[in-house]
């Protein structure tokens, strides 16, 4: 009897239970999955990202390793073909052609295979993007976490949290753009150096925001709770402070990616940009500018291209956005 | 408030200090140097070199050439390392020029950001709202001298009017009527294509503000008291959402100097951006330095008179 009673009651108490609306039904990660794929633009835009990584891989390995694209290869009887035109069979020696059979992009002034340009500059494009993001997420998270979390330390008659900040401040007082393009044109031409500084000049807001968030979570139960139990400082930060900070610096990661690209592009069309034989989506843009009635394909390829890429970076950036935080979703 | 105001000032000279060495130093550390710009002359004989680096206090330690160029900024000897003119009455005529633009740019970004910022709120998860997004971040992604180009070759296209430059070149006969026109035209188009990042940065801002106040209490209560829609949007909540944009006043002075250089050198017009680019490519570090001195002023004005404006409006906000 009490038996029967027990295996009727189970399956109904869980199925009470489940529907409770204070139980979750799911978690963070599958709440954020949710969240993202319902942004249809913010999906497009991450199946173009994934496309364009691996044009970007393929583009280094076929490019530099195994040279199938050759964007070197200089054909002075083939230049300005537009794209989709065949190569001239007389005049251009048969280790020359391009692969396909074809100009897929069309030629350029000198005859390269604006193909091939492409994909080379599609990995340079994007690995000053994520280098120099890279350098200005770790200095931020960094600045900003010293100050957020050891802020009221004293360094003589300064606290750590003054001493950061202002340095911040003075950061913020150069006109970024200006300062980026002195010291670009004062070194030594190069893609590091270009990286480089423009991690070096972007760092600031990742840092302002980082520390309010420490400063903020510092003050919540599970860090207080947390100390009090006597963890380490490490574990404190990088266990529990950090994973709940990252959120905004993954959004501002990806919107500084597509910034990065773009401030090189505007670099190169100055004439500071990463100079040959490198090829970037920027430079190829900035030197077909001059031919922008003859061969209109050597500026609208590019240009279409970098706007693409930026526009997919910026809208996963603001799905993200969307999806990782709580308080704009009820919007 | 005065108070608050004399130290705020006084911190801000030891920021603007600070910032001084620092640029002084990045350019003086970098390699490449005035004397250098021209390698391959072979009039330059090295005592001609040591000539001209004697000249510019070149051979001098940092801290006195940091030092000479504070005491000449502020006397008003400071002379340009590429033509030695004074360096002042140089920044003052490319400002002069630059100003148009930016009023321009500036009027066009505040007139098209807040109606499209305030519609996309009020009418949240509609058409025009999704379609406005994906305007503005279309606006944020393009390059802007991508844009710009295409923009040239429409406009000379479609309207046959030259937009290279301040003014067309031998209109001085012409009437006035057409002087004017033509100089209008020549302002609109390149301010127009400054403004473009602006009003789609803008235009979003406006969007999350109205946002932010249209979901607070008072706006419902607004509501519940029966006030009509326009009532509700314009005197309660849109007042409440201007506050953060007060501010920007004070935001906006560092642009008239930065932001520009892109577009100053695609339509060729001879504003501040254009004589700093001209001045790095040829290492004149007076000018480089002094464009970058005011601009550090004029942030730390900025953000001083944005504080100040702030607790101006918003009594909510005290300044201690």
């Amino acid at each position: 009897m009490r038996d029967t009673i027990e295996q009727q009651r189970t399956p109904h108490a869980d199925s009470v239970l489940a529907e409770e609306p204070l139980v979750p039904h799911e978690t963070p990660w599958q709440e954020f999955v949710r969240i993202f794929l319902q942004n249809r633009l913010a999906v497009a835009s991450c199946v173009v990202l994934v496309l364009l990584l691996i044009a970007a891989l393929a583009g280094k390995v076929l490019t530099e390793w195994v040279v199938v694209f050759d964007p070197e290869t200089v054909r002075l009887p083939d230049k300005f073909r537009p794209p989709l035109s065949r190569p001239n069979d007389h005049l251009v020696p048969a280790h020359d052609r391009p692969v396909l059979g074809m100009y897929l992009f069309g030629t350029d002034e000198l005859g390269r295979d604006v193909f091939a340009r492409m994909l080379q500059g599609s990995f340079v494009s994007l690995s000053i993007g994520f280098i120099a993001v890279g350098i200005s997420m770790v200095i931020g998270i960094v600045l900003g976490g010293l100050s957020g979390f050891y802020g009221n330390v004293k360094l003589g008659f300064i606290t750590v949290d003054t001493l950061i900040m202002r340095f911040t401040d003075v950061m913020l007082c150069f006109p970024t753009f200006f300062l980026i393009l002195t010291v670009v044109a004062l070194l030594p031409p190069s893609i590091y150096n270009i990286m480089v500084v423009i991690g070096l000049t972007s760092w600031m807001g990742t840092a302002r925001f980082v520390r309010a968030e420490f400063l903020a979570l510092r003050e919540q139960d599970f860090v207080v709770a947390a100390q009090a139990l006597g963890l380490p400082e490490r574990r404190i930060i990088f266990r529990h402070m950090v994973p709940n900070a990252i959120a905004p610096v993954l959004v501002s990661a990806t919107i500084g990616v597509a910034t990065a690209i773009l401030t090189e592009s505007a670099l190169s069309f100055l004439g500071f940009g990463v100079q040959p034989p490198y090829a970037t989506w920027g430079n190829i843009l900035a030197g077909g500018k001059g031919f922008i009635f003859d061969a209109p394909w050597l500026f609208f390829i590019p240009g279409m291209a970098i706007f693409i890429v930026v526009l997919a970076f910026n809208l996963v950036g603001e799905g993200l956005r969307e999806a990782l935080n709580p308080r704009l979703r009820n919007r | 408030m005065h108070a608050f105001i004399i130290r705020n000032v006084f911190q801000r000279l030891i920021l603007l200090f600070i910032v001084s060495v620092l640029a002084h130093s990045v350019i003086h550390l970098a390699p490449g140097e005035p004397s250098e710009v021209d390698p391959s002359n072979p009039r330059m004989k090295p005592e001609d070199i040591a000539r001209i680096r004697a000249a510019f206090h070149l051979d001098d330690p940092l801290y006195l050439q940091y030092a000479y160029w504070m005491r000449d900024l502020f006397t008003g000897e400071l002379k340009s390392f590429k033509d030695s003119q004074p360096v002042l009455p140089k920044i003052w005529r490319r400002f002069l020029n630059s100003l148009p633009l930016f009023l321009c740019a500036t009027l066009l970004v505040w007139t098209f950001a807040f109606p499209a910022g305030i519609h996309a709120a009020v009418r949240r998860g509609s058409l025009y709202d999704r379609a406005s997004m994906f305007v503005a971040y279309a606006l944020i992604s393009i390059p802007g001298f991508f844009l710009s180009y295409i923009m040239i070759m429409w406009v000379v296209n479609t309207f046959g009017v030259p937009v290279i430059g301040m003014k067309t070149f031998g209109m001085e006969q012409a009437e006035p009527w057409y002087r004017i026109m033509d100089r209008l035209w020549h302002l609109v188009i390149p301010s127009l294509m400054s403004a473009v990042l602006g009003v789609a940065v803008l235009s979003r801002y406006v969007r999350s503000q109205m946002l932010e106040v249209i979901s607070q209490d008072y706006v419902r209560t607004a509501r519940a008291k029966g006030l009509d829609d326009d009532t509700v949007i314009y005197r309660h909540a849109l007042r409440n959402a201007l506050l953060p944009f007060v501010t920007m006043f004070g935001l906006l002075l560092p642009g008239l100097i930065g932001g520009s250089v892109i577009f100053e050198q695609i339509f060729a017009w001879p504003g501040l951006g254009r004589l700093g680019y001209e001045a790095i490519l040829a290492r004149d570090f007076p000018v480089i330095l002094t464009i970058n001195f005011i601009a550090a002023v004029l942030t730390l004005a900025g953000t001083l008179i944005s504080d100040i404006l702030y607790a101006v409006v918003d009594p909510r906000i005290r300044l201690q």
